[in-house]
């Protein structure tokens, strides 16, 4: 059988991850600007840097959060590795590598995205637009998902895809919970809580996850049951145990459809990390420190990416990628 | 259309000398029905295209790299299908004879022994490798690959101007064209009986798949690119998707014990055969230039002992030299006993006095270039040279005087292009792509490269040229 040229696989590994990351950080945006602001319409912008541990980088650059400057520096800023012109553009030199391997389609898409990311100036995020950029661009990212899905030829190459889009979207789960829970206060009365109701459903809303909540929980809405929803629920698209179980199923596929020899290692940590999924409660996981929790699957998260570029990307011992870890 | 003037020159849709371009006639007759404005707006879109879809080169100036589109002109390029079967043949006869010369430089030398052509031009060319003497390689072939770059004189008859026997480029451009034009101008192309270009990809593979070692049924071929940075890297995307094999850059391959592997995720998997787009100077650090990191190290030693092959052999490069390049016709009746089918631009060899003396005393008459350069750089053409540039020219000639041919200036064929408010005539050259495996198969058509700029005669890309659809047509009028 013919495999995959390893260095193809590691491209659209991260292809997969940029677009991912792409899409997380426009909703991320979006839905701050449109739902997290306080009684007295307060945005806490900083929030935000907090939430992706840029607090050195962006007060390097900027004075104080605002609404331009953090926005700008997410969304326009390429010198920042965490901003979204950055992901796209890292997206599209994966892209460019691999067009003899992904569709035309794909290809396009993203090279249209990019051509328009480039000529997005300050006044189109300033915050009468912001919502309606990141609209576009969480639209363009989900059309690269459904081009993607439509186009892609189903061989060894879209079980890597796959492998970057789930670890991406675990990861970026567990910052976003991280960050969102602890501007829950957990009250139930007076202006907290009515804040906590703002903050909540901005919380679910960055991961799409509002209605699948209210589904589930149709009357009460307590942080510990969000946190929980977002790590635990084996139905939400986007929920960290849906992800890892993807994972794990596309790496058992990879070993039996494609006789992968490689991958034991990460199937390991994998194991690890489900472990920790099925350990404890949620309530018991916030008692605990749920900072802690979240630090330790980002920490075994992006130790499945050093044993894929071990076991898969390089052959020889790993040059672990010049790739973003986030 | 109307007031169009080709201005004294060939006109590849208008004739000249005589000849009414009559294949041409509903070309020009629809042509002249489209409403400037229309094919402003269709040109556009087709522009536009191109740039989303990437199909791009990378153009170096200074330190900047810039993605740009080569200019594509909408307007066609027709040849009839006489005229073909005359290119056609003349390339053919061409690269035989150019494969039969590579065999003989390398082993026997018979040419160099009955004085057809001089020793020290073939044994002391920087492109002979002296690793090839005595290497048998699969039906003789070593230019896989040959671009042809042919002008139409003032005549119409068309003479050679080059050969691109190392690594050729273009055809990417002669496969896109056409798609584009099939979506922007169907209406232009119906009925004509336009002969299909779209299956390079396959007839390639099929030669590149052909020279591989030892009858393998399914052998596993590759395309060797030094990387996204080089220039003509959508080229290499293109192909390697039109062949359906992977792209590899040097990294990705490793030699063990004289056999090459490709890294895989799942460990290593031996190639067979590979289309390689790196020259061979960058091929092989540990045989050439050592400071290369393009290459594949211990490549030059698996070749040798048969166990990979490679498209182009190794060492072609002597074969494309432009002053060796003056001696094809006499190679042709040499090896093949017969006249060139399509001659050669009259050439003054500078490394003789005798060239060198007419070239100095012609010099505002004569096109001259250097023999180690490709892609239109150090040309001077005399007719259009202010003093001191010609006088720079004579300077480095007596500097060095082996380093340079001289042309006289080819009054190139013109092909009505789209202008920003006109159309109007732009010069024309053609580069047909001849493959050769077993077989020898021609493309049919080729690029027609175009000087977007009026009375340039300059048609590389690097120096603004475009590109043009050309079309071949399958039968000519009765």
């Amino acid at each position: 059988m013919n495999n995959l040229l390893a260095r193809y696989a590691e491209n659209i590994f991260w292809m997969a991850r940029y677009m991912e990351r792409a899409e997380n950080l426009a909703r991320i945006l979006d839905v701050h600007e449109t739902f997290s602001r306080d009684v007295h319409g307060f945005k806490n912008w900083h929030t935000i840097v907090r939430l992706n541990g840029d607090d050195k980088a962006f007060y390097g650059r900027y004075q104080t959060a605002t609404a331009e400057s953090v926005v700008r520096f997410y969304v326009l800023d390429s010198q920042n590795p965490t901003s979204i012109i950055f992901a796209v553009r890292a997206a599209r030199e994966n892209a460019r590598v691999l067009r003899p391997w992904i569709s035309t389609e794909m290809w396009a898409q993203i090279n249209v995205f990019h051509n328009t990311m480039q000529t997005l100036t300050s006044a189109d995020v300033s915050l009468p637009n912001i919502s309606r950029v990141c609209g576009k661009i969480k639209e363009a990212c989900q059309n690269h998902t459904g081009i993607t899905e439509g186009t892609f030829y189903r061989d060894e190459g879209w079980y890597f895809y796959l492998l970057g889009k789930f670890i991406e979207r675990a990861d970026q789960a567990t910052r976003l919970l991280d960050i969102g829970f602890n501007t829950l206060t957990g009250s139930t009365e007076g202006s907290n809580a009515s804040q906590d109701f703002v903050q909540s459903h901005a919380l679910l809303r960055s991961v799409a996850g509002y209605h699948a909540f209210r589904r589930v929980y149709p009357r009460g809405m307590t942080p510990a049951a969000i946190a929980g929803f977002i790590l635990y629920n084996e139905s939400f698209p986007r929920s960290v145990v849906l992800c890892v179980r993807e994972i794990n199923a596309v790496l058992t596929r990879l070993k039996s459809r494609y006789k992968l020899r490689g991958g034991n290692a990460a199937m390991e940590r994998i194991d690890e990390i489900m472990a920790a999924l099925n350990s404890r409660t949620i309530e018991q996981v916030i008692e605990d420190g749920l900072h802690d929790y979240l630090d330790l699957l980002q920490v075994r998260l992006s130790a499945v990416t050093s044993e894929l570029s071990r076991s898969f990307f390089g052959y020889q011992p790993p040059e672990v990628s010049q790739q973003q870890e986030a | 259309m109307s007031r169009y003037d080709q201005g004294g020159f060939y006109d590849e849709l208008f004739g000249g000398n005589g000849n009414t371009a009559p294949h041409a006639a509903l070309i020009r007759e629809r042509l002249a029905a489209l409403d400037f404005a229309d094919i402003h707006r269709r040109s556009e879109d087709a522009a536009r295209e191109l740039y989303n879809l990437g199909i791009t080169f990378l153009i170096y100036s200074e330190q900047e790299a810039e993605d740009r589109i080569l200019p594509f002109d909408v307007i066609p390029r027709v040849l009839s299908a006489a005229e073909w079967r005359r290119i056609e043949a003349g390339v053919v006869q061409r690269v035989t004879a150019l494969n039969l010369f590579l065999r003989d430089i390398y082993h026997d030398r018979k040419i160099i022994k009955d004085g057809v052509i001089p020793e020290d031009l073939v044994l002391g060319n920087s492109n002979y490798r002296p690793q090839m003497i005595g290497l048998k390689v699969p039906f003789d072939t070593y230019i896989h690959i040959l671009g042809v770059d042919l002008v139409r004189d003032g005549e119409g008859v068309f003479r050679v101007l080059e050969d691109n026997g190392r690594v050729p480029s273009g055809v990417s451009y002669v496969v896109e064209n056409r798609h584009m034009m099939q979506r922007v101008f169907p209406d232009l192309m119906q009925n004509l009986g336009i002969r299909p270009v779209d299956n390079y990809g396959s007839k390639l593979l099929q030669a590149v798949s052909e020279i591989a070692p030892s009858n393998l049924k399914d052998p596993r071929v590759v395309l060797l690119s030094p990387g996204s940075y080089n220039s003509a890297y959508f080229e290499h995307i293109f192909l390697a998707r039109e062949m359906g094999v992977p792209l590899v850059e040097g990294s990705d391959l490793v030699v063990i014990d004289d056999r090459v592997y490709m890294k895989t995720t799942n460990g290593l998997a031996q190639v067979d055969s590979i289309y390689r787009r790196i020259g061979d100077d960058f091929l092989d650090p540990r045989a050439f230039n050592s400071d290369s990191l393009l290459g594949v190290p211990g490549i030059l030693e698996a070749y040798r002992k048969g166990n990979v092959a490679l498209a182009n052999a190794i060492g072609t490069g002597v074969a494309d030299d432009k002053a060796v390049y003056c001696y094809v016709p006499r190679m042709i009746k040499y090896y093949l006993g017969e006249e060139a089918l399509l001659p050669n631009v009259q050439t003054n060899i500078c490394r003789e006095a005798e060239g060198l003396q007419y070239t100095l005393d012609h010099l505002a008459e004569l096109v001259v270039k250097p023999v180690g350069e490709a892609g239109g750089y150090g040309i001077t053409l005399g007719p259009l040279a202010t003093k001191a540039e010609l006088e720079d020219c004579r300077t480095k000639l007596l500097a060095d005087p082996s380093n340079y041919i001289s042309q006289p200036m080819v009054p190139l064929s013109v092909c009505p292009t789209l202008a920003e408010s006109a159309v109007e005539p732009r010069h024309v050259d053609l580069r047909p792509f001849v493959v050769t495996g077993r077989n020898t198969w021609v493309l049919p058509g080729g690029l027609t490269r175009v000087a977007m700029r009026r009375g340039t005669f300059i048609v590389n890309s690097s120096q603004g040229g475009g590109s043009k659809d050309t079309w071949v047509l399958e039968d000519d009028a009765p």
